[in-house]
């Protein structure tokens, strides 16, 4: 029963090994998406230029390699500069990219908020809208005559 | 000055602030006949360390921005290495800028087509940029005083050569 078990699982674990590996292999599909293609200004996956091609080719080679993702991408970044990047990394000056438009809706949102406080309570200072004043007797009395001459 | 005066004119400030930036970096750049060369130093292709152009002040340069993904620049390689061997020398030489390429490719192409003259490596395109380059291959020739004297868009050939740019370089082997 025990070597049925351990074969059992021997078995299962050498079939899910090659998907697991797949899974955390770097994929040139994958990295076409996150990465330009410097001379076209282009996303790569959309680039069909010669230098396009020869990116593809160096991050082909490195995928054969058994290079990760993070490891391609850094070796682009050393070839052709921070530019490469679809999205600018999460450090130093680049840092402002995904900082500013984060600290711009706050801001944004704080203003809005102290606006619409000032605007509710401005409007609870003056109360309710005032009722139209009564007409006066004699104004009263020239209604009436009026609404009897026209038999209304 | 109310304080929200003050934040109105500090926004202000900043939008301007930021048109102002964004137009100076996107703006008109680049070199024309006539103006001083961008100087900013390059690692070299092949070997450590940089080097920038004000190294070759005093010498003529003839600056040839190419990369090895690009077809022009491979059909004129002999002719520049050719025009090196005849002109090269203590007061000219031409310098190559492979640009926006991989280092291996470029050493590559190097070997392949013998160049014999110094190679910089400017993989993020950023001297192209300082120069207002619009391609490659392109030229930029550029006199002792570092001021650009000729501009070459586009491939050149030995006769172009001889007839447009050796007639600038003084006399004789240099």
């Amino acid at each position: 029963m025990i070597t049925r078990v351990l074969m059992t699982t021997a078995l299962a674990l050498a079939l899910l090994a090659p998907v697991a590996a797949a899974e955390g292999r770097a994929s040139l599909t994958e990295i076409e998406k996150q990465v330009m293609c410097p001379v076209c200004g282009t996303l790569l996956q959309l680039a069909e230029s010669p230098q396009a091609q020869r990116e593809r080719v160096f991050i082909d080679r490195l995928i054969a390699a058994g290079k990760s993702e993070a490891e391609i991408k850094d070796a682009l970044v050393a070839e052709y500069g921070d530019e490469v990047l679809a999205l600018p990394p999460d450090s130093g000056f680049s840092l402002s990219a995904y900082l500013v438009p984060i600290i711009a809706f706050l801001i944004a949102a704080v203003a809005l908020a102290i606006g619409v406080l000032r605007w509710r309570r401005a409007g609870g200072k003056d109360g309710p809208p005032p009722q139209a004043a009564s007409p006066s007797d004699e104004d009263a009395e020239r209604l009436d005559a009026d609404l009897a001459r026209y038999d209304l | 000055m109310s304080f929200r005066s003050v934040i109105a004119v500090l926004g202000v400030l900043a939008v301007v602030g930021l048109l102002v930036f964004g137009l100076a970096s996107k703006g008109a750049s680049g070199v024309e006949v006539g103006d001083p060369a961008p100087k900013a130093p390059l690692p070299r292709l092949e070997g450590e360390g940089t080097q920038s152009l004000a190294d070759y002040r005093g010498r003529w340069v003839l600056v040839n921005f190419w990369a090895s993904w690009c077809l022009p620049c491979r059909s004129e390689a002999p002719d520049l290495e050719r025009f090196q061997q005849e002109h090269g020398g203590a007061k000219f030489t031409v310098v190559g800028f492979d640009s926006r390429d991989l280092t291996e490719d470029g050493r590559a192409f190097v070997a392949k087509y013998g160049l014999s003259y110094p190679q910089l490596r400017d993989g993020n395109g950023d001297a192209a940029h300082d120069f207002g380059t619009t391609g490659v291959p392109e030229k930029y020739l550029i006199d002792p005083a570092g001021k650009v004297r000729l501009l070459v868009r586009g491939p050149v050939d030995e006769e172009y050569l001889e007839e447009q740019v050796a007639p600038l370089l003084p006399k004789g082997k240099q």
